[in-house]
């Protein structure tokens, strides 16, 4: 970790102070249960701490998520429209069955449920495409912001900034610029264009999911991979450039094997995110044009919520099968960041 | 710091608890309605200081998607406006032995309590705060533009839409016309080409010639340009998406909607150019829009009926249901209150009393086949597979005559699936 | 990818020249901040335009008012126009009244002469002028105070217990041998991907079994145990040397005081990330809140300004209006903690 200097301004100060007094309680209340925690101690010794410490988590993590889940996977064998599991009656694999219901998996005409596999299909192409192009625009801006750059940290606020936005926002504020009426066809007609439906073109449309995911992303991606770059020492560059080395050189046998464990993180996170892609694309296209940005998260949540009649159990189905894939992409990961746990650094 | 949350908690828990004399209203406002209705909930407060009226604004995506599990679970609200009725009938209070005067409903509100009650009742569940019915708006300073003669009575889509094109064409407007995304929208215009949803058994029929007739045209129009493409293709599944926008902006010349847009239209339309409603186009069977609207009904789940009739009473008097129609210039459902007539719409657009006038004239050619359509508990999920495959059709996605056999196993799942 | 490749030898002003990457550079920079920063100022400036004018095409990139004029004779001013008369000059008209596509216009220097005039030989004259009514107006109507305090209480809490939960399990899982820590390590990082709109009806109904509906804490509860910030809370703890720890119980230091007074300060730049990202999450959140609450006086921010949408008719001006004011805070405080949150994130390593 870099050695931060002591902050001076003011303001910081100020922040510091207001934290210490808001966090005061806290304090207080932490240090008045330790002598129950000690006692406790004393009776299991270190196991019977570590339980204590993850109680908390574990207990809201099992009550809100895990225990939901597991509901999920029940109600993905009942049918009927109820929304409440009392309420519903066993079916037991009829789901899963209308869901793999194809004749040809790539032509989704020939399935039983054709906006399934429409959905399994535009994610695919969405998350192969979206996390290339982003890791690829996250790091040509961490390269350029680890430039030696006059006002480093403003540039940095421009490209992080739309990652605190909602993402509903991100979908309206897009949404208004690229619609028939919007403000890229007044830029376009302006410059002596045709005004043009931007978003009942489908590669447009997907294109501009893809874009306005990145545009919302992006910098927070290029802010792990900008980290990384500043963690490599100067010297090895310096080392480097007397020995004359070509540059492209010194990207691919420097800069990359330097920055792979971020760019690792980088990669799964844009992952994880891109397979759950859902609100900015909602608003943005809702799903269209045809049902060509309609993705897997939109399909569960419109089938299993939105509509009149909702089929809760062929929601839980297709999220359950989607759960399959997320597990293949977690265990790939876990492999991945044990090896990079490792140390070295 | 612990005493801290357990207090806030045991507020947060306490604030849900009902007392007596506290009757809750959900509702969402489609424009002013919201702050017309708490107004008349002001004066109802002040004539029964005992009774306190909470009214939740909510978005409309509340009612479709969250009143539904709230319901299912047996709580919700005490009174909701709600607009999928038919289908939720099972969770309506019955009015009738808390009204002073049930028969009094029966003869202003009963055209349309059978579209909240379940099949085969007879209960009051609420009342319509407003009628709704689906019609076309012309824009007659760009037809005056264009020297082109707008088509009269009993004209046909294919006039319609032929005269749009030329005034489109000449005054080099975007598209000749636009219908919402919406199935309740096309359905009228189905009828009219002589559709029938509706099964020998009540329950849905297989798509039959009228549908896939007006579904054709719909399509043609949108690949020749002469329908606006973006309303229907910019969406997946039965998302609703209007094209009030584009009339707004002159870039149609018509547009085919229904009579809840004349305040949206007046609001924002101003000065820029006279605007006519004009009814449904005719097809070969009929000149059909469909009936429609919001209703507010008291909820079996409340634990103050007799608070409950009390509001519902005051909303449902002719005088309140006047002033209210007056000021959101909603058409009334209040049998007493439309024939008395003399409605003075709070407004200095003269486009919308007449606008008005021509919706409440067109109500009178709705097709039995249409008429039908409100109280029959399929027609959301046939509105819904209409709209889901006829715009994949229009994306390019789809024929045509796949999308019909789509429709049909939509709806068919569907249907099986609630039985289950 | 070859243009990438020199940015870290090549520095601006190398020599004195200007090399081909510094004009990406710079491109890629006031690219950035058009494309970055455009979109939000559009939305500012959209927040302060009348229902007419948002949806008018083609949009203007200001807001605009229509002006007006009183003329004598007239009792209510009079709409102002630029008229091109026929001999192709431009005239300033009032505009009297519209019968069809001919409008009667009048001089306002000289009243008593009346002109007509087709109206597409007239453009309104306008000014720039906002439209605040779209900001006042929801203030009146919304119990706004409740709103943001409501917004305030769920996102403070959930930060709170978010932070605490959260680093006492990253600190068990990294600090303590124990059997099953694998399995539940396993089981966080598996559920690091389930997103919420998947759950929402189990989870309403473990709400609902709970008695957390219309409350807060309905809000809050599910979405403190964050699997992201448990991971990414013990990524940082495996850094913090084991000696320190075992310093610390040589002087007789409990497990609890060595959690909350040694390896709590030294998570620091950890926890303020995860701290951030929580504030802008939780305030943000709707489709849950959305879900859970449906009484006025519980609402959220988010929730409430989402009351403006309707079935038939979105009122657009004063959601956008709402949007730009709930954004408010949440750039204050990336604008006050910029420099925490970026060197946080370095510091946090996220290794």
């Amino acid at each position: 970790m870099r050695s931060r200097r002591p902050s001076s301004r003011p303001l910081a100060t100020t922040l510091q102070k207001a934290g210490a007094i808001l966090i005061a309680p806290v304090t207080a209340g932490l240090s008045l249960i330790d002598r129950p925690l000690r006692a406790w101690q004393k009776k299991t010794g270190h196991g019977g701490m570590a339980a204590v410490f993850l109680l908390p988590n574990m207990a809201i993590f099992g009550i809100f998520v895990l225990f939901p889940l597991a509901v999920n996977f029940i109600y993905s064998m009942t049918g009927g429209t109820a929304l409440f599991l009392a309420d519903r009656s066993f079916v037991g694999a009829q789901h899963y069955e209308r869901l793999a219901d194809c004749t040809n998996y790539l032509d989704t005409a020939t399935c039983k449920d054709d906006m399934f596999w429409n959905a399994v299909w535009n994610t695919a192409t969405f998350v192969v495409v979206q996390v290339a192009l982003l890791t690829v625009v996250a790091m040509t801006t961490a390269l350029i912001l680890n430039r030696d750059l006059r006002a480093r940290s403003f540039w940095r606020a421009v490209f992080f900034f739309p990652v605190l936005l909602s993402p509903v926002v991100v979908g309206l504020i897009w949404r208004w610029i690229l619609q028939r009426e919007g403000l890229l066809n007044l830029v376009v007609v302006g410059m002596g264009g045709d005004q043009t439906n931007w978003l009942t073109d489908r590669n447009f449309a997907f294109a501009a999911a893809v874009g306005v995911s990145i545009w919302a992303h992006v910098g927070f991606y290029a802010l792990i991979l900008l980290a990384g770059l500043q963690a490599i020492p100067k010297d090895l560059y310096e080392a480097a450039e007397i020995d004359g080395t070509r540059p492209a050189r010194v990207f691919w046998r420097i800069t990359l094997p330097l920055l792979a464990p971020n760019l690792l993180v980088v990669i799964v996170l844009a992952l994880i995110r891109a397979v759950q892609v859902f609100d900015e694309v909602y608003v943005l296209t809702g799903g269209g044009p045809g049902t060509s940005t309609m993705y897997l998260t939109q399909y569960i949540y419109e089938i299993g919520f939105a509509s009149i009649l909702r089929n809760p159990g062929l929601a839980a189905a297709a999220s359950i099968m989607m759960g399959g894939v997320l597990v293949v992409l977690t265990v790939m990961q876990l492999g991945l960041s044990r090896r990079n746990n490792r140390p070295g650094r | 710091m612990k005493r801290t949350v357990l207090a806030a908690l045991a507020t947060a828990f306490l604030s849900t608890t009902a007392f007596a004399g506290d009757v809750r209203v959900m509702w969402y406002s489609d424009g002013v309605e919201g702050e017309v209705i708490q107004d008349l909930l002001n004066r109802f407060m002040e004539e029964n200081p005992d009774i306190n009226v909470t009214l939740d604004n909510v978005a409309y995506k509340v009612i479709q998607e969250q009143l539904p599990i709230q319901l299912q679970a047996g709580e919700g609200p005490d009174i909701a406006r709600v607009t999928n009725i038919k289908e939720q009938a099972g969770h309506w209070l019955d009015l009738t032995p808390y009204l002073e005067n049930p028969d009094d409903w029966r003869e202003n509100f009963g055209a349309q309590l059978d579209w909240m009650r379940p099949d085969g009742s007879d209960i009051i569940p609420g009342f319509m705060t407003q009628l709704t019915l689906v019609g076309g708006f012309a824009n007659k300073t760009l037809f005056e533009q264009a020297g082109v003669e707008m088509p009269g009575q009993g004209a046909t889509w294919d006039d319609w839409v032929d005269a749009s094109a030329k005034v489109a064409a000449d005054q080099e407007l975007e598209a000749a016309f636009a219908i919402d995304r919406s199935g309740h929208r096309i359905s009228g215009p189905n009828v009219s080409y002589g559709a029938n949803y509706i099964g020998a058994d009540g329950m849905p029929a297989p798509v039959d010639d009228g549908v896939k007739t007006f579904a054709t045209k719909l399509v043609d129009w949108t690949n020749d340009g002469k329908m606006l493409k973006d309303v229907w293709v910019s969406a997946a599944g039965s998302t609703y998406r209007a094209a009030a926008d584009d009339f707004i902006n002159a870039a149609i010349p018509m547009y085919y909607s229904g009579s809840w847009q004349i305040a949206n239209l007046s609001t924002k339309i101003g000065d820029m150019f006279d605007w006519v409603a004009i009814g449904s186009p005719c097809g070969t069977d009929a000149c059909s829009g469909l009936a429609g609207g919001a209703a507010l009904v008291a909820i079996k789940y409340t634990k103050n009926p007799e608070d409950v009739a009390k509001v519902m009473e005051f909303l449902a008097r002719p005088e309140v249901v006047k002033e209210f129609s007056e000021r959101t210039l909603f058409l009334p459902a209040h049998a007493g209150v439309v024939s008395d007539g003399g409605l003075e719409w709070q407004t200095e657009d003269k486009n919308v009393a007449a606008a008005l006038g021509k919706f409440v004239e067109a109500s009178a050619e709705v097709a039995p086949n249409a008429a039908a359509l409100p109280a029959w508990k399929w027609a959301n999920v046939y509105y819904g597979a209409l709209v889901t495959r006829i715009s994949q059709v229009m994306a390019g996605e789809l024929t045509l005559d796949d999308a019909f056999a789509r429709m049909d196993q939509d709806i068919a799942d569907q249907v099986a699936q609630a039985q289950q | 990818m070859s243009a990438a490749l020199r940015f870290l030898t090549r520095r601006r002003g190398h020599g004195g020249r200007w090399h081909w990457t510094d004009v990406f550079t710079t491109v890629w920079l006031f690219g950035g901040l058009i494309i970055m920063f455009g979109p939000a100022l559009w939305l500012v400036g959209s927040s302060l335009k009348s229902p007419a004018q948002l949806a008018e095409f083609p949009p203007t990139l200001l807001p605009y008012v229509s002006q007006a004029v009183t003329v004598p004779g007239y009792d209510k001013p009079l709409d102002l126009y630029d008229v091109t008369m026929e001999d192709g000059t431009t005239r300033r008209l009032a505009q009297i009244r519209r019968v069809g596509t001919m409008a009667q216009m009048v001089d306002p220097a000289a009243p008593d002469e009346k002109i007509r005039v087709n109206i597409k030989q007239r453009t309104p004259a306008r000014e720039v002028g906002f439209a605040t009514e779209n900001y006042t107006e929801p203030f009146q109507r919304l119990d706004f105070v409740r709103y943001l305090w409501n917004s305030v209480f769920v996102t403070v809490m959930a930060t709170l217990i978010t932070l605490l939960t959260n680093s006492m399990a990253a600190f068990a899982l990294s600090k303590y041998e124990f059997r099953g820590r694998g399995a539940v390590m396993g089981i966080i990082l598996a559920t690091l991907m389930v997103p919420l709109s998947v759950i929402l009806v189990p989870l309403y109904s473990v709400i609902s079994g709970l008695g957390l509906t219309n409350t807060l804490w309905g809000v809050i509860l599910p979405t403190v145990a964050t699997p992201t910030g448990v991971f990414l809370l013990r990524q940082y703890m495996l850094t913090i040397p084991d000696e320190l720890l075992d310093a610390a119980r040589m002087d007789k230091a409990s497990e609890w005081q060595i959690y909350w007074r040694i390896v709590l300060p030294l998570t620091a730049p950890a926890l303020a990330v995860l701290a951030i990202f929580s504030v802008v999450w939780r305030w943000n959140d709707f489709l849950w809140p959305l879900i859970v609450l449906s009484r006025q006086e519980l609402y959220t921010l988010q929730v409430g300004l989402f009351s403006f949408s309707g079935e038939l008719n979105v009122q657009w001006h004063y959601i956008l209006a709402m949007t730009v004011v709930t954004m408010i805070p949440v750039v204050l405080v990336f604008v006050f903690l910029q420099r925490f949150i970026t060197t946080g994130i370095a510091g946090a390593g996220l290794k």
